[in-house]
């Protein structure tokens, strides 16, 4: 009885929240030993779906039956989905940044020896638990002193040392580069080797195809299908038609002669000094933007893409900077981003939760939040302005939520990045500059996102965009600078860029 | 009946401080055989709100902005006594004086606010120092005689004088009875107002009979309120100016750039940074807000008692700050609003009136609003974890 084909069925399961039905009837079964991934447009309900799986809605609080090995849960809290050997790795990382990789590892189920952890124990464990992830790095390093692509890694050692069956990843590859992404794909590979199920999540249809047995895609709450990939080859095309429910022929729109006019933002020999980190993070950088263009910024992890950015914008970590910078062939000092979006220059983040937006408040706080003076009349808010420069953006980005009065932290990861996105749109920028825009973003909105950019460009607006995605640093950019280690390493025609290229570059 | 409970669990949060002034009404009138619901002592509950809830209001804009102040108590009793020290010692205008001590009371919030937003001091230490040098300060500024005594009549009509009453007519007076029909029709003629802009919008509205019964509760509040007054001496001097600062903040913190940077920062500082608002001016400027409107505190409570003593202000920030927590504000930060504030200094105050009604010992008393302060917190808390889970 224990070993029947499927570990785990969801069964018929409804969710609702205030206003909008989130799962609506939703089945789902997972074989034993497969990795199963779970794909579907922003705001289908596949957070949800895993959040129920893992306990963190409680039972009771939905419809429905989840039947795991054969005998029905009713789990309570996420305690009790991990005594089931449920494991769930959460779209946001939830690392301590300032503790070490073995204390967060054991972090909530500490070694101990009578009352106090054993610290010994505790190290040699984790050095278990990464060699099975292959991270070669010492157990006794800082969170925050590693990558991203090693901080994801740690969070799968922290489920591997619970002694999961049946492991959630929620969007793992979404912040990785691809050299990240692979390495993960392959340890993910090998646990299923060592018998542990995994579910994943994810909008990067590629890997999805790579690595999945069985494909299912939601789509409105409901199951639309699930796709046995093991017995024939399945195409992105047939799951884009799936999610979004039409054909998507390029999804990355070509612009028509483009023509680019003067230069309008340049750096010149900037350099930046990070007195947190005591050491120079930036190395001379030369680098402009063209009116109406858009430049890729490419490169791996930690190549002080951002570090760049932030540096340009009003440099709010303070770095020590020298080396000049012009706007439209002045020469500026933005001391802060009040300043730089004065001079239409404006950054999106690619950490939408931790800087980016304000997540207890709505969508039409958050939306013309860096430049309500759009919105005075006289010295007060215009609620009218307020509504339509919301519903604007709602209606072009195709934000999906009950109103543009949800709470912005109710939403789906995917539309939380559009209003971010839609929150630096809205200040009417010559600069725009888009860190990791479409990160976490599925298909259909990538394809909106993008069609939104030309549009931008085209009427002279610049553009920069960083990514650690190559097709799309590929698809959308006129030039690409790559970055490797705080310094500039090339620049590219997009005509004649290729991704070896790229990478040959972005390794230098 | 479904539907009654959804709203009500929805918004437990803004209910649940008129049920604990509920509770706290029907309480102490039992206790008290009726003294504590008798016009007089109500209107003298309206006079005492006053101090405490333009402090509370500033408190709001301080707590949203995920910080604290612990100093209001005791600058407000140090005011108050710069105020009658320039009226008696110095024969300085009524006037005049009123805008000196409002004046020190911006200055001494921009210097906490420098040292808050600029220096990077946790608030907590700059206005706990504060509040020990106050302390010190209103010890020494009152040595003298212990006691100030004031003797301007126009200082001391702020916070015991009445609006013209314009005669009475069966022993209520006229220019209340016809303020308050003023209000209550405005009242509702806003709320239809807002409500029919939320509907063009498409926005969530309560369903119809719901806010018709939450209307006719707010109105006969209202009603009964100013019934009360009017059988009394009528609308206070005090309960004017509480209602314009009510109404000023309320208006800025919802209609203005500056509320919306204020909720900004209280509810994400870093993203508030990126989004180019300038936090350490929002913080600087919140905290001169808070130390003007603690500057009139100390006016209204002077005048109230036409002196002031050594212990002025004591306490005052205790019941300031449960009061804002009580009205709504967040421990977290990001949320809050100016009248939900005045609610909750009301709950306070007339928690303080009807243990002084009772006869109960200060001692007792700080004991009781100690607890009620966790208990807000803790409801809070508890509210808005079972809202996120949904
Ligand atoms: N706490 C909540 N309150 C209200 N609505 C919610 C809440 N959590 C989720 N929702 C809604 O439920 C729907 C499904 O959200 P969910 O996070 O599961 O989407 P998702 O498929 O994971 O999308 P993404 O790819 O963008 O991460 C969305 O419409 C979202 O707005
Ligand atoms: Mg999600």
């Amino acid at each position: 009885m224990k070993d029947a084909e499927y570990i785990l069925e969801m069964d018929n399961i409804g969710k609702t929240f205030p206003g909008v039905k989130a799962l609506d009837g939703v089945n789902f079964k997972v074989k034993r030993g497969e990795i199963h991934c779970l794909v579907g447009e922003n705001g289908a309900g596949k957070s949800t779906l895993m959040k129920i799986l893992s306990g963190v809605y409680p039972s009771g609080t939905f419809t429905g039956r989840i039947i795991l090995n054969s005998t029905e849960q009713h789990f309570r809290s996420i305690e009790d989905s991990e005594k089931a050997g449920i494991a769930i790795i959460h779209q946001e990382l939830a690392l301590i940044p300032e503790l070490t990789i073995y204390e967060n590892i054991f972090l909530g189920h500490e070694i101990k020896k009578g009352p106090f952890i054993d610290w010994n124990e505790t190290i040699i464990k984790a050095k278990e638990v990464l060699k099975r992830i292959r991270v070669n790095i010492n157990p006794e390093t800082k969170v925050k002193d590693v990558g991203v692509g090693v901080q994801q890694l740690v969070e799968i050692g922290k489920a591997l040392s619970k002694d999961v069956k049946l492991l959630i990843l929620d969007e793992p590859t979404a912040a990785l580069s691809e050299v990240d992404c692979d390495n993960l794909l392959q340890i993910l590979r090998e646990l299923k080797k060592q018998g542990i199920t995994c579910i994943m999540i994810s909008h990067k249809l590629k890997e999805v195809i790579s690595i999945a047995d069985t494909i299912t895609v939601l789509r409105d709450g409901k199951t639309i299908t699930s796709i046995d990939a093991t017995k024939r080859k399945v195409e992105e095309k047939e799951i884009i038609k799936y999610m979004v429910g039409r054909e998507i022929e390029d999804i990355y729109p070509k612009r028509e002669g483009v023509k680019y006019g003067d230069v309008c933002f340049e750096l010149k020999n900037w350099t930046a000094f990070d007195p947190s980190k005591g050491r120079e993070i930036l190395h001379n950088i030369n680098f402009k933007v063209h009116k109406g263009e858009i430049v890729g910024i490419a490169g791996l992890m930690g190549a002080g893409r951002t570090e760049m950015a932030l540096s340009i914008f009003g440099n709010t970590k303070h770095y020590i900077i020298k080396g000049e910078l012009y706007v439209n062939g002045v020469k500026k000092h933005l001391s802060s981003p009040e300043k730089a979006i004065k001079e239409k220059i404006v950054y999106v983040t690619e950490d939408r939760k931790g800087n980016g937006l304000v997540l207890i408040q709505d969508i039409k706080f958050n939306i013309p939040l860096s430049n309500l003076k759009q919105l005075l009349k006289g010295l007060f808010i215009d609620q009218h302005e307020e509504v339509n420069a919301a519903n604007k953006f709602f209606n072009e980005l195709n934000i999906k939520a009950r109103s543009i009065e949800q709470v912005v932290g109710t939403l789906s990861g995917g539309n939380q990045q559009k209003v971010s996105v839609a929150k630096g749109l809205f200040t009417l920028p010559d600069l725009l500059i888009l860190d990791e825009p479409t990160r976490g973003i599925d298909v259909g909105a990538k394809f909106e996102i993008y069609t939104i950019m030309n549009e931008l460009v085209k009427r002279g607006m610049s553009i920069i965009m960083i990514s650690s995605e190559l097709p799309e640093i590929l698809g959308m950019s006129d030039r690409i600078y790559v970055m490797s280690n705080g310094t500039m390493t090339g620049v590219i025609d997009a005509k004649d860029a290729t991704e070896e290229k790229i990478m040959e570059m972005a390794t230098a | 009946m479904k539907e009654l409970g959804v709203i009500l669990r929805k918004n437990i949060r803004d209910y649940g401080m008129f049920i604990a002034l509920a509770v706290i009404f029907v309480l102490f009138t039992i206790l008290t055989n009726g003294t504590f619901i008798s016009p007089y002592n109500i209107s003298s509950l309206i006079n005492q709100t006053g101090y405490i809830a333009v402090l509370a209001t500033g408190m709001t804009l301080v707590i949203i902005v995920r910080q604290i102040d612990l100093s209001v108590g005791f600058l407000s009793g140090f005011l108050g006594a710069i105020a009658a020290i320039l009226m008696m010692n110095y024969h300085v205008p009524a006037i005049l004086a009123i805008l000196i001590v409002l004046a020190l009371g911006a200055v001494i919030g921009l210097f906490f606010g420098v040292l808050i937003a600029k220096v990077g001091i946790p608030a907590f230490v700059v206005t706990l120092a504060g509040m020990i040098s106050f302390h010190g300060l209103l010890l020494f500024a009152t040595q003298a005689g212990g006691t100030i005594n004031i003797t301007d009549k126009f200082f001391n009509e702020i916070g015991n004088g009445f609006i013209p009453s314009f005669g009475k007519i069966g022993g209520f007076a006229v220019s209340t009875l016809v303020i308050g029909l003023i209000g209550i029709v405005l009242f509702i003629y806003f709320q239809f107002k807002a409500r029919n802009t939320k509907k063009k919008y498409n926005f969530e509205v309560l369903p119809m009979p719901f806010f018709i019964a939450k209307i006719a509760f707010i109105v006969a509040l209202i009603a009964a309120l100013i019934l009360v007054l009017a059988m009394n001496n009528g609308i206070s001097w005090t309960f004017v100016i509480v209602f314009v600062v009510v109404s000023i903040f309320t208006v800025i913190l919802n209609k203005t750039a500056f509320g919306r940077h204020i909720y900004a920062v209280g509810g994400n500082p870093e993203a508030a940074e990126l989004s180019g608002i300038n936090v350490a001016n929002v913080l600087i400027y919140t905290f001169v807000i808070m130390e003007t409107l603690t500057a009139l505190s100390g006016i209204l409570f002077a005048s109230r008692m036409q002196s002031a003593s050594p212990t002025a202000g004591t306490g005052f920030e205790l019941l300031a700050i449960a009061g804002a927590f009580i009205g709504g504000c967040s421990a977290n930060g990001g949320v809050g609003k100016v009248t939900g504030s005045l609610i909750g200094s009301l709950v306070m105050v007339s928690l303080t009136n009807g243990m002084d009604l009772m006869g109960l010992g200060s001692s007792i008393q700080y004991v009781i609003q100690g607890i009620i302060l966790v208990l807000a917190v803790v409801f809070d808390i508890l509210t808005r974890r079972s809202q996120a889970v949904g």
